[in-house]
């Protein structure tokens, strides 16, 4: 049998060539993607800002009223909604900001996605609840900061970890690279106006971690090559173990990303923009690890005597062990 | 490589027929128990609200509010034992200002008598034997009673543990099936009710604290003052929506009235002259014979009816009612009569609850999710697996029985702890399928690095799984630090995709290494092949 092979046995691509300027490129990404959340904003869903967001779908309808239900749901005096097709053109999400005064009344949102209910019920016998959320401003708020904090600790306590299981010099590039991705997906997002909810916070820390995973093999080889070809210049042994691990790398993200385009496809129409942001994440956070976490190493000066340097730092590094010793 | 023990296959089989035998419940016999044979466990997993439909509604109470209903009790304990000391003592008007009580003792020498008759009353707060107010006298006379913060904390411990089980009793009176309660933090209630249609008629039953209150009419008031809010000495003013005279407020004697809490049974039933709904109570003893003396001394006059601060009804006491039960008239409805004798039966809140968030999904959206997630799920699954065996053939495959293996473990043990299956968490499994062969990649790719360095067939494999295994280490704990913050800052269904990822990550590495370890070298040991197509 023959079997598919998508990369060649042996590759000798110069990746690092082209170092300085994918850095330049990726440095002007991101502070393009800063701008873009800085001038566009991102579009908060109500589990960040507070508000309500109520799912129907008109049963009997081939398109639902939009511009009547804008009409009608503005009427009732607490701003106006933002509506938008999700799915089938008969389904729509109605959203309302957190209405004024409800700093002093935190059920303010709860009744006004009563009211609302309630009238779409009355007014279109139809009508079917697919879902509503409301949540106060007190407690999007918590929302919001606990997001923020699993994304920094996430980053920092993965940071720690590669620094102490490889060099200070990895950790910092494994840091450097996951900004990366965090800071592009956050782009995206503003750049999309796709809503920015719980789900995605979900998706940029399963980004933070597979984009690692893929940072570490690469790491993990050169590592291993930095040991074994101890007069190798540092360019060339980058080259060579970011093309050794290039089979793998191809390999594990086509499997992500045929189960994310299933997502994408197949899948809820809930789950479309954390689908989204994971197809995104795959590609910034390959092209991270190679791109990004590789050639600070280059910068900060990493070199074969890395891991054998002066006496306490070996004593470290053999206590800690590598798997394959201990087991 | 070649030397896998009998006993470790034995083991590694019989965890894998373990985990596969756990998953079946939750795959198969989810809606058809009566078909899993008995004496075989039946754990399964549990489908999240958005999936399964149903309402998740955080209420949260205010910890002022606890603390002014503690001072007003406070405020009637102080007056009652004034009254109650002999000699009485005489006390000016009692301020509430500031969350502090205050007031001055009239005849200067009965200061120590009252400080005597008020130590009682500041029991100590939990184990550590601090007092739950402070008692100070100024100027001489003046006395300063003011909670301490470990007294307020544990009346707040208290009122919630109490709002808990209150709420617990009355959604279990509505019929609901398996509602979780559950309290979370210092101030707030989690409640969760599984495939709910009205979420409407569940918030306001959780929203009515239900105190109930029978006080004597003050029918001397002056309507005029009444109606401006201006009540008479010793009286307060209630409002009262339903007021015949139209009139919108009502004037109450503040002292000699009976509150709800002495209520045995509630029940909705119909007045038999009118036919309207009513809600017929039954008092305990004591509040019986309260009532009794009550209804007694005012034959021929009225007393409201408060329930939450509003006036139901304020009907003439006919004649003394001495059986120690009652009834509420008020402009009910069947269901509103039903409703409050529910929130009667159930106990009074001691604090007001408010929702402060509510999630809601339709049954209907809820199966729609399911089936969308399956099929993205197997179509995901197979282009997967297809990949696996075009690219590695021998070795995907047994990639793919570890992959196949991986889910029903992940299902099996999910049903074992009970965990709750959610959409992000079919995310999370479509992913996880999509990661897990990651291991194996590395590890095929390894040997096919080693073999082109001309290590021989076993040997290959062997360096293979030896030199990934490190990576595949690294990589696997990393990613369980990110799911670890996804399941601590998370909530609700995110919570189910970090458990979801979690256990993924840990089965696929035991499946993905270990299991394909064992097949790869039984393979080998059985054949002995010169060459290995990968």
């Amino acid at each position: 049998m023959k079997l598919l092979k998508l990369v060649p046995d042996t590759t000798n691509i110069a990746f690092l060539k082209w170092r300085n300027i994918a850095v330049a490129i990726s440095i002007l990404m991101i502070i393009g993607s800063m701008a873009l959340v800085a001038q566009r904003g991102l579009n908060f869903g109500v589990d960040f800002v507070g508000g309500q967001m109520i799912r129907t779908t008109f049963t009997q309808m081939e398109d639902a009223p939009i511009t009547e239900l804008r009409e009608k749901v503005g009427a009732l005096g607490y701003g106006d909604p933002t509506i938008q097709r999700f799915g089938q053109p008969n389904e729509v999400s109605i959203r309302m900001k957190l209405p004024t005064g409800s700093d002093q009344d935190p059920e303010l949102a709860n009744t006004m996605a009563d009211e609302i209910t309630g009238m779409l019920k009355t007014e279109y016998p139809d009508v079917r609840i697919d879902g509503v959320d409301s949540v106060s401003g007190k407690v999007s708020e918590e929302l919001l900061s606990k997001g923020v904090w699993s994304l920094v600790g996430a980053m920092l306590a993965i940071t720690l970890y590669i620094w102490i299981r490889f060099e200070w010099q990895f950790g910092a590039g494994a840091l450097f690279a996951l900004f990366h991705d965090v800071a592009l997906t956050f782009g995206f997002f503003a750049l999309t106006q796709l809503e920015f909810n719980l789900n995605i916070v979900a998706a940029l820390l399963t980004i933070i971690g597979y984009s690692l995973n893929d940072t570490i093999v690469v790491y993990d080889r050169i590592r291993e090559n930095l040991k074994k070809y101890r007069k190798m210049d540092i360019i060339a042994l980058l080259d060579l173990s970011v093309n050794e691990t290039l089979a793998r790398t191809v390999m594990t993200s086509l499997t992500m990303l045929v189960a994310l385009i299933a997502l994408i496809i197949w899948g809820p129409d809930v789950i479309f923009g954390f689908a989204a942001a994971m197809f995104l994440g795959v590609f910034i956070g390959t092209y991270s690890s190679v791109y990004m976490a590789a050639p600070i190493l280059i910068w900060l000066k990493v070199g074969p005597d890395s891991f054998v340097p002066p006496a306490s730092a070996g004593d470290r590094a053999e206590k800690l062990g590598d798997p394959e010793e201990v087991g | 490589m070649l030397d896998f023990p009998r006993w470790k296959v034995i083991s590694i089989s019989l965890l894998l027929a373990f985990g596969v035998l756990m998953s079946l419940p939750s795959l198969f016999f989810g809606e058809n128990h009566k078909y899993w044979p008995t004496f075989l466990p039946d754990e399964t997993i549990n489908l999240g609200l958005d999936l399964s439909g149903g309402s998740h509604i955080l209420l949260e109470a205010d910890p002022a509010d606890v603390a002014e209903t503690r001072l007003q009790t406070m405020e009637e304990s102080v007056r009652a034992e004034m009254r109650r000391a002999n000699p009485r003592i005489n006390i000016g008007d009692i301020s509430r200002k500031d969350g502090v009580l205050s007031f001055m003792v009239r005849d200067s020498t009965q200061v120590d008598a009252a400080r005597e008759a008020l130590l009682p009353l500041t029991t100590g707060a939990g184990l550590t034997g601090q007092r739950d107010w402070d008692i100070e006298v100024r100027d001489d006379t003046r006395f300063v009673v003011s909670p301490t913060s470990a007294g307020l904390d544990n009346a707040v411990d208290n009122a919630m543990d109490t709002a808990t089980d209150v709420i617990r009793r009355r959604i279990d009176e509505m019929g609901t099936r398996e509602p979780t309660i559950i309290r979370q933090g210092d101030m707030r209630i989690v409640v969760q009710v599984p495939g709910l249609e009205d979420p409407e008629a569940l918030k306001e039953l959780l929203g009515k604290t239900a105190k109930l209150e029978f006080k004597l009419v003050d029918f001397e008031a002056d309507p005029n003052a009444v109606a401006e809010g201006r009540p008479p000495v010793g009286s307060q003013i209630f409002p009262y929506p339903d007021n015949p005279s139209g009139l919108p407020n009502i004037a109450v004697k503040r002292l000699g009235g009976i509150s709800g809490d002495k209520l045995t049974d509630a029940g909705q039933g119909f007045d038999q002259e009118t036919n309207a709904p009513v809600v017929n109570i039954t008092f305990d003893t004591e509040g019986g014979a309260k009532f009794a003396r009550l209804t007694q001394n005012n034959v021929g006059r009225p007393f409201a009816i408060i329930l939450d601060g509003e006036v139901l009804s304020a009907p003439n006491i006919n004649e003394p009612i001495l059986g120690g039960s009652a009834q509420i008239s008020g402009n009910f409805t069947v269901d509103e009569a039903n409703q409050l004798s529910i929130a009667l039966r159930s106990g009074a809140l001691p604090v007001e609850l408010q929702v402060v968030e509510e999630r809601t999904v339709g049954p209907d959206l809820g199966a729609d999710s399911i089936r969308k997630g399956m099929i993205a799920a197997i179509i995901g699954t197979a282009a997967v697996l297809a990949f696996m065996v075009v690219t590695y053939g021998r070795f995907g495959f047994y990639a793919n029985f570890a992959l196949a293996l991986n889910l029903f473990l992940i299902l099996g043990i999910m049903a074992i702890f009970n965990a709750t299956l959610t959409l992000p968490g079919i995310a999370g499994f479509i992913l996880t399928v999509g990661s897990a062969v990651d291991a194996n990649v590395l590890i095929n790719e390894r040997i096919r690095e080693e073999r082109r360095r001309g290590r021989r067939v076993v040997q290959a494999v062997e360096v293979g799984y030896k030199e990934a295994s490190r990576a595949i280490f690294d990589a696997n704990i990393t990613n369980v630090i990110a799911g670890l913050l996804l399941f601590i800052f998370g909530s609700g269904p995110v919570r189910g995709f970090a458990v979801v990822l979690i256990i993924g990550i840990v089965t696929s590495v035991f499946t993905a290494v270990v299991v394909t370890r064992m097949l790869v070298a039984l393979w080998l040991r059985r054949t002995r092949p010169q060459e290995l197509v990968i």
